[in-house]
């Protein structure tokens, strides 16, 4: 008895601190999840199609492009071949979050299945309070992020486009919420070197190969600088 | 629609499979079991920073500087957003003022 009550406690806590990290993403998936969902439904697609491809492929990108794929005639191969593309950048996230997700038990199974950009650059970047459990909090970020998104889906599948709001330029919270984790991040590090190498990369990359295709060649481009100046980086960390 | 049901499972099924291939392949690749070598401990570390960098430039992929706007609403909203966090280190308050910020540029002056 005493036990459940401390776990309520403990979880209590860690859902505390969770949700007001998640707020801006609140806002941003509900706004573009519905976007998504009505452009499905638009597209000829039943609310359901949304809703349970938002549960399960739980990655933004991919959701908007797999329209089209639906769309157009059957071709797995492709369909796979494009989807490992879009979605390469978890390659890095998985990287980063191998000492992080570490005695988390079996929450690590979903924090893994949901680890989407944004729920990564919070899970990657708080600093949690001692006193909370870092595996429920991460496990409520996750979660909370995925619930506001599969909500929006629904939502604009159901409502279609009977909704006109105007609401334009919303979809900024995301950028602006990115640009405050890349202030922070760069305001806690004495040198920037992996930061500047994460810019220009993407940057060079954006320019020379395009806004379709430029993430690839921007993860090798960072894996080549990171490899190469190594010792410099490393040092810079201690 | 010219897919049947089965192939609309059948692709969004490998949209999944996909997906949570490139999820869970580090962890079953440097499994908690074994040591993670030298150089992955490195890039775990190095690469958090590197990739705020790159989803910054990843959300403004579509912004074209050569016709109109210019990118210019973009970069007020995000000079707005870091403005008001490096004054109040406020997390919600910078990134709910840049956005409001890039709302109204759009929606009135641009």
């Amino acid at each position: 008895m005493a036990l459940s009550v401390s776990k309520t406690e403990k979880l209590k806590k860690a859902l505390k601190c969770a949700f007001p990290k998640t707020i801006p993403i609140m806002a941003g998936f509900l706004f573009l999840g519905m976007s998504y969902g009505i452009f499905m439904r638009v597209s000829g697609f039943s609310f359901v199609y949304p809703m349970l491809m938002a549960l399960t492929i739980f990655g933004g990108s991919l959701e908007f492009v797999a329209v089209t794929m639906l769309l157009s005639s059957f071709a797995p191969l492709h369909t796979f071949i494009v989807t490992l593309v879009i979605q390469a950048r978890h390659l890095f996230y998985g990287i980063s979050m191998l000492e992080k997700y570490k005695n988390t038990g079996l929450k690590k199974l979903y924090l893994i299945f949901g680890m989407c950009d944004e729920s990564f650059s919070i899970n990657v970047s708080s600093d949690i309070p001692k006193d909370v459990d870092r595996g429920w909090f991460m496990f409520f970020v996750t979660a909370l992020n995925q619930l506001y998104w599969v909500s929006g889906a629904t939502l604009g599948g159901l409502l279609g486009s009977l909704v006109t709001f105007n609401t334009e330029g919303i979809e900024f919270v995301m950028t602006a919420m990115f640009v405050v984790i890349f202030l922070e991040q760069w305001l806690k590090e004495k040198r920037h070197y992996s930061s500047l190498i994460g810019f220009f990369s993407s940057v060079l990359c954006l320019v020379i190969f395009g806004a379709d295709s430029f993430m690839i060649p921007t993860m090798l481009l960072i894996l080549c600088l990171l490899s190469l100046f190594r010792k410099p980086i490393e040092r810079a960390g201690e | 629609m010219t897919m049947t049901l089965t192939e609309q499972i059948v692709t969004i099924a490998l949209c999944v499979l996909g997906t949570m291939l490139t999820r869970f392949l580090p962890f079953i690749i440097f499994s908690s079991s074994r040591p993670t070598p030298k150089f992955i401990s490195y890039l775990g570390k190095a690469l958090p920073s590197a990739i705020f960098a790159v989803l910054v430039v990843y959300c403004l992929k579509n912004v074209n500087i050569l016709s109109y706007s210019f990118g210019i609403p973009e970069l007020i909203a995000i000079a707005v957003t870091a403005g008001l966090h490096l004054w109040r280190r406020q997390m919600l308050f910078s990134i709910a003022g840049g956005t409001v910020c890039y709302m109204l540029l759009i929606q009135l002056v641009f």
